[in-house]
């Protein structure tokens, strides 16, 4: 063996220091507690945009639904989309002290950064269409929530066909 | 003094000197999937009487290298231990007629100082001589790492390969309903030990990665209803908004460095690949067509970044500069391909492939060739790279539940490993090697 080597490593034994005492180990390690820390069960996301049920019910009822649908990884409006879409730019202009936070969502076919993508395009296109109809682009957000929150929690083509949406979320 | 402890002066165990030589005992990192090597990882001694420590830490070896897929670790169960004197100085007949090819001994010191020093030796026993030894000295509280460490060296030493064991995963605990799933940042030993909860789980949290060196995470969130990249420090829990303002930025992963992040970011229903400082500045633009370009991931040597892109009309592979020049279409194999992640030895590129209704992960090499599939299930998708290069982990969705589990896979073959986590888990991210 190398002297150097042998020195440094003697050296390095020594700094080491408690190596020669027989005093006992410091602890036990205790045994790993998975349960530490169990996953809480609320889920807040609307810390900023204040959600109004009572508008949102409102906008239903008048529009005839807050949700447009789409193709399979497509964000082209379809006649119906269109339809719902003019009565929520109508709702919007007749209650102009509420703005829209439109959400896109996506099925669970697409990977998740895709779908995330994917999802902005969507909402994006339910906005510039009630821009189109007059609402002030300023009254309108968009968020995408990619494949993370559906509302059919089938897997199937009646599932996935209802998460495929744009959602607009009356906030204050 | 007794004998063991002049033993250790006389041999003393130090991290940075490695007695090494090349003899014929190894395991082939392909072939020995088939054929894995029967390997004895008996109980340690340990000083002061500590029987249950020396056992943990073998267990922990052994069950390490079964992790590997290229072993069959005999012990510390059903099998005899040994004295001090043997840990040196092995009586090599008794491993030969127990079966095993070779053979990990070592012994524990504690000391009052609340450090911990595990001697690591790897024996080939059918010739009969030793192979490597080395010393790790811990801070008591982190015993796990010295098995970890002992477990490196003997896969390090018969496979060829760079360590992998002794590192740590970040991933997206998920729990609830499928549709109100709760997800929240955890972090663990790449073993599932000392699993924590690094986010609370009121805001929705996805793609959690690790910095170069693993002390930061960068991950995107939901809080405030603004999807948005965060930095995390991890030994604090202090997080801070990558790009300020309410842009909505995603799919974020370091530089090799560490000092820059490259991310992407939609806007008007396009979303294209940016860089930034680590610590801000303003973003980088890197790419600029109309389609959706994600999921960025550099080469190990900092020059070149692998992403997707739906510009061809369905998603693929691209690579281009990290200046964003020169971008072209690596993956032309039939299909969709996601979510690319650039190994870090640089040699082969991780995908998720979509085709037939499902996801499969795979394996390229960067300029598109000698695609291969490594998984096979109904959803497999966001690989992550161990340290090593040699290993993938991912998360699969099961069908109809969305439940989510992680897995890891050897890329040379072999079964999906599921990796042990209290609730569903997805976005694992791997780390580097500890310290």
């Amino acid at each position: 063996m190398n002297k150097s080597v042998l020195i440094g490593m003697t050296a390095l034994a020594l700094a080491l220091g408690a190596c020669g005492k027989k005093t006992p180990p410091a602890d036990i390690p205790p045994a790993v507690d998975q349960s530490a820390n169990p996953p809480g069960t609320a889920t807040d996301d609307s810390v900023d945009l204040i959600e109004l049920p009572a508008m949102q019910a409102d906008l239903i009822a008048k529009a005839g639904s807050d949700t447009v649908y789409f193709s399979t990884d497509e964000s082209s409006l379809d006649n119906q989309a269109q339809a719902t879409l003019a009565a929520q730019a109508r709702w919007m202009l007749a209650n102009p002290s509420v703005r829209g936070s439109i959400e896109g969502h996506a099925d669970e076919r697409g990977t998740r950064e895709y779908n995330l993508a994917l999802g902005e395009r969507r909402a994006n296109a339910a906005k510039q269409f009630l821009i189109a109809n007059g609402v002030p682009e300023g009254r309108l957000t968009t968020i995408s929530w990619g494949k993370e929150r559906p509302v059919a929690v089938g897997s199937n083509e009646e599932a996935w066909a209802q998460n495929r949406r744009a959602v607009t979320v009356v906030v204050k | 003094m007794k004998p063991i402890i002049a033993a250790l002066l006389a041999l003393p165990m130090a991290s940075a000197a490695v007695a090494q030589d090349s003899g014929p005992l190894e395991v082939d990192v392909v072939g020995g999937i088939q054929a894995p090597m029967a390997i004895a990882v008996p109980a340690m001694p340990s000083a002061n009487g500590d029987a249950a420590m020396g056992r943990q830490i073998a267990e922990i070896i052994s069950s390490d290298l079964r992790t590997t897929g290229l072993f069959t670790p005999l012990g510390p169960g059903g099998i005899a231990g040994y004295s001090y004197a043997e840990a040196s100085n092995p009586v090599y007949a008794t491993w030969r007629s127990a079966g095993a090819a070779a053979l990990v001994a070592g012994y524990v010191e504690g000391a009052g100082t609340g450090r911990l020093t595990l001697a690591c030796y790897l024996y080939d026993v059918t010739a009969g001589r030793e192979l490597v030894r080395q010393g790790f000295a811990v801070n008591a509280n982190n015993w796990r790492s010295a098995a970890h460490k002992c477990a490196d060296l003997v896969y390090s030493r018969l496979s060829g390969e760079q360590p992998f064991l002794d590192t740590k995963v970040v991933y997206v605990s998920e729990t609830g309903p499928k549709n109100a799933r709760v997800k929240r940042i955890a972090i663990m030993d790449s073993d599932g030990s000392n699993h924590r909860y690094l986010t609370e789980g009121k805001a929705t949290v996805l793609t959690p990665r690790f910095s170069p060196r693993g002390d930061k995470l960068v991950y995107m969130s939901y809080q405030g209803r603004r999807p948005r990249v965060y930095v995390m420090d991890v030994a604090t829990g202090t997080e801070r908004l990558l790009v300020p303002g309410t842009a909505f930025t995603f799919a974020p992963r370091f530089s090799p460095d560490g000092s820059q992040i490259v991310f992407s970011m939609a806007a008007g229903g396009n979303t294209d690949i940016y860089v930034v400082g680590a610590n801000g500045g303003t973003p980088r633009r890197l790419t600029a067509t109309p389609g959706a370009d994600t999921s960025p991931s550099f080469s190990p040597d900092g020059n070149r970044i692998v992403f997707e892109s739906d510009r061809s009309g369905s998603q693929q592979l691209y690579v281009m500069n990290y200046d964003g020049s020169n971008q072209r279409r690596i993956s032309f194999g039939g299909g969709n391909y996601a979510s690319p992640a650039w190994s870090p030895r640089g040699d082969l590129i991780a995908f998720t492939r979509i085709g037939g209704g499902a996801f499969r992960i795979g394996v390229m090499s960067p300029s598109g060739g000698g695609e291969r599939t490594l998984t096979n299930a109904w959803q497999d998708e966001g690989p992550s790279w161990a340290p090593n290069g040699q290993f993938v982990m991912f998360h699969r969705t099961t069908q109809g539940s969305g439940n989510a589990a992680l897995y890891a896979v050897n890329i040379n073959g072999g079964q999906p490993r599921r990796m042990p986590t209290p609730v569903g888990g997805s976005d694992p991210s791997w780390s580097p090697l500890n310290n």
